[in-house]
């Protein structure tokens, strides 16, 4: 029996954030919440690889109850049991702080139940960070492979992962033990269409909450701000450079306006060593 | 008395170094002479150190010497021929206990970001991930300097400043680009510091199997010293042929913001700002770019920016030398027209 655990967070469409032009502050209104896509990615491969080798898929998300509505969107896609760790004690928690909770959990679950793999989204769209993945693996002393594009097999009998991963320069095929943690780009897995059966359970579905007092599991030291060793100092928006010139193609047309473009190009010694350099 | 040490990770592949270990080395040097003065009160030293991995990579200690390391800490081994993200970074971790720098950096290159993120998590300390501004500065309740280091958040919609009060190093991952290439001094003398540090056989279980070097197109757009760069303004796919074709008459590369990637109009490779590359060639152009600011921060540091938008009012404006407020299929195959022009009279 396959026991995958796949984590992952509900956050804002970073492609719908608005800056309030007048006062500079983020417009947070008529944002949608959505599964962070990298996750979804990699749930739909747990998932795959759920139904290949029969079994069971566990999701674990940390966030306010809000995140209900993630779970309930992880059940419809195919997971069969979802965790929500929830507590107002883990406000403020940085990237160290998150992984240690994650960690914490994920190891409470492995002792009931062994896990075999662990399935992170690459980075979430919200921070960028790629930082919690490595982070849970280093936690659990676990082996990690990051960017993942593709999992060619997983070999229940011989305890073995077979990955592969892209990088900058090639495509590595990696080879690491079971239990193994993976995060995982886009490539890895197309999102299903959720099944009826699937869809109609997850409206109803109630995750597991999971909090400090009800698990014990957690030190009070390594959670919320009081875990995390970073602090933000200051938010705004950058400062506005000098703007340049400005030519309008439409008084001047179109051929005077590139001219005078190229002209400033000259002028600050660009242009001539760009088309310099052009055989 | 104390020795301040800033440290850079030498990022190197097939014997080859990364050249954002070099730019990090410039930030290195710039952070340290931010606390000259107070360490010079206070008695204690500065430094500026990098460590490198690798399998007969000595070479390379060399090379980060010249771009301005004073020690190199070398871990040469057979088992680090090739990056695996445990051996390397419990030898790093095993390295940082011994010296205890204060200030570390790391490229955010795909190998960089999947080491930072074990090396911090291990070490229990702060890492920024991302970072297009560092400085040493006065924070209230510290009696040094601390590092300041600034990102963009929210998807690049806004700036934030994150500092690490007590925990160390104070890490950040810095992308390539972000930051100018230091001078390099062929003069410049240093000391590798050769270390070991011992491993088990867990730590080398994961291995790789085989490389597979992709014949696909692999666009370079990091180091390009020409970019052209289209936006939704190109209103479908076919858009980015004439973008191609400039970037053709003028040697350069063909860049993309975010939404055309999304779209799928061009692929991932080609995108420019805070989600896909930062860049900083002599000549950028954004076509049809309203100019969000997450992709402003992965442009804003070109040596020329030309913006074309139809309207007036675009942000990319705002980091544009020039700006040219039209119809970009017009302006193009105007700009086409010139160049041509331009190079034959210089033929």
């Amino acid at each position: 029996m396959f026991h995958a655990l796949v984590a992952v967070k509900q956050v804002p469409d970073t492609t719908n954030i608005r800056i309030d032009p007048e006062t500079g502050n983020l417009v947070r209104e008529g944002v949608p919440a959505i599964m962070n896509p990298y996750d979804a990615h990699a749930l739909a491969s747990a998932v795959e690889w759920k139904r290949k080798l029969g079994g069971k898929v566990t999701v674990v998300s940390m966030g306010p109850l809000s995140f209900t509505v993630t779970i309930r969107e992880a059940v419809e896609l195919g997971a069969d049991v979802g965790y929500l760790v929830t507590d107002r004690k883990f406000a403020g928690a940085d990237t160290l702080a998150t992984s240690y909770v994650l960690a914490q959990v994920i190891q409470m679950i492995h002792e009931k139940e062994p896990i075999d793999v662990l399935f992170f989204g690459k980075q979430a769209i919200d921070g960028d960070t790629a930082q919690v993945g490595p982070g849970v693996a280093v936690r659990l002393d676990l082996p990690i492979i990051t960017y993942a594009v593709k999992i060619r097999d997983i070999d229940l009998a011989k305890r073995q992962i077979i990955v592969e991963r892209k990088t900058e320069r090639w495509t590595e095929v990696v080879e690491a033990p079971l239990p193994a943690l993976v995060t995982c780009e886009k490539e890895i897995a197309e999102v299903p269409f959720a099944p009826l059966p699937d869809l109609i359970r997850s409206l109803r579905y109630e995750p597991e909450v999971l909090t400090v007092d009800n698990t014990g599991i957690f030190d009070a030291e390594s959670i919320g701000v009081r875990g995390s060793p970073t602090v933000v100092f200051k938010m705004g928006t950058p400062p506005l450079p000098e703007p340049g010139e400005k030519i309008n193609s439409r008084e001047v047309g179109v051929e005077a306006a590139v001219a005078a473009a190229f002209a400033k190009a000259e002028a600050a010694g660009i242009l001539t060593s760009v088309l310099g350099g052009v055989k | 008395m104390s020795a301040r040490r800033f440290w850079v990770f030498i990022e190197q592949e097939e014997g080859k170094a990364h050249p954002v270990s070099w730019e990090l080395l410039g930030v290195a040097s710039r952070l340290a002479s931010e606390v000259k003065e107070e360490a010079d009160a206070a008695g204690d030293t500065v430094h500026v150190e990098c460590i490198l991995l690798g399998n007969q990579v000595e070479h390379i200690a060399h090379e980060a010497i010249k771009y301005g390391a004073e020690r190199v800490y070398l871990v040469d081994e057979p088992e680090l021929e090739h990056y695996r993200n445990c051996p390397y970074y419990k030898c790093i971790v095993g390295v940082v206990r011994k010296y205890e720098p204060e200030v570390f950096l790391i490229g955010a290159t795909t190998l960089g970001r999947d080491l930072a993120g074990a090396v911090a998590t291990s070490l229990r300390t702060g890492l920024t991930a991302d970072c297009t501004g560092l400085e040493m500065g006065e924070v209230k309740g510290s009696k040094q300097r601390l590092l300041l280091a600034t990102r963009p958040a929210f998807g690049g919609n806004i700036m934030a400043t994150i500092l690490c009060r007590q925990s160390r190093p104070q890490m950040s991952s810095v992308r390539p680009r972000v930051f100018p290439m230091p001078p390099y001094n062929p003069e410049a003398v240093g000391e590798i510091v050769r270390e070991e540090v011992p491993l088990d056989e867990k730590d080398t279980e994961a291995c790789i199997l085989e490389f597979i070097r992709d014949q696909a197109e692999s666009v370079d757009i990091e180091y390009a010293d020409v970019i052209v760069s289209g936006g939704r303004g190109l209103g479908t796919p076919e858009g980015f042929k004439l973008i191609e074709e400039l970037a053709h008459e003028l040697g350069g590369v063909v860049g993309a913001s975010r939404p055309c990637v999304d779209a799928g109009w061009i692929s991932y490779a080609h995108q420019v700002g805070q989600s896909g590359r930062t860049v900083r060639p002599k000549l950028y152009i954004a076509a049809g770019i309203s100019g969000a600011l997450q992709h402003k921060v992965g442009m804003q540091n070109s040596d020329f920016i030309i913006a074309i938008n139809s309207d007036p009012n675009a942000p990319i404006f705002d980091v544009a030398d020039v700006g040219i407020v039209g119809d970009l299929f017009q302006v193009i195959p105007a700009m086409i027209k010139e160049i041509k022009a331009r190079k034959e009279a210089l033929a």
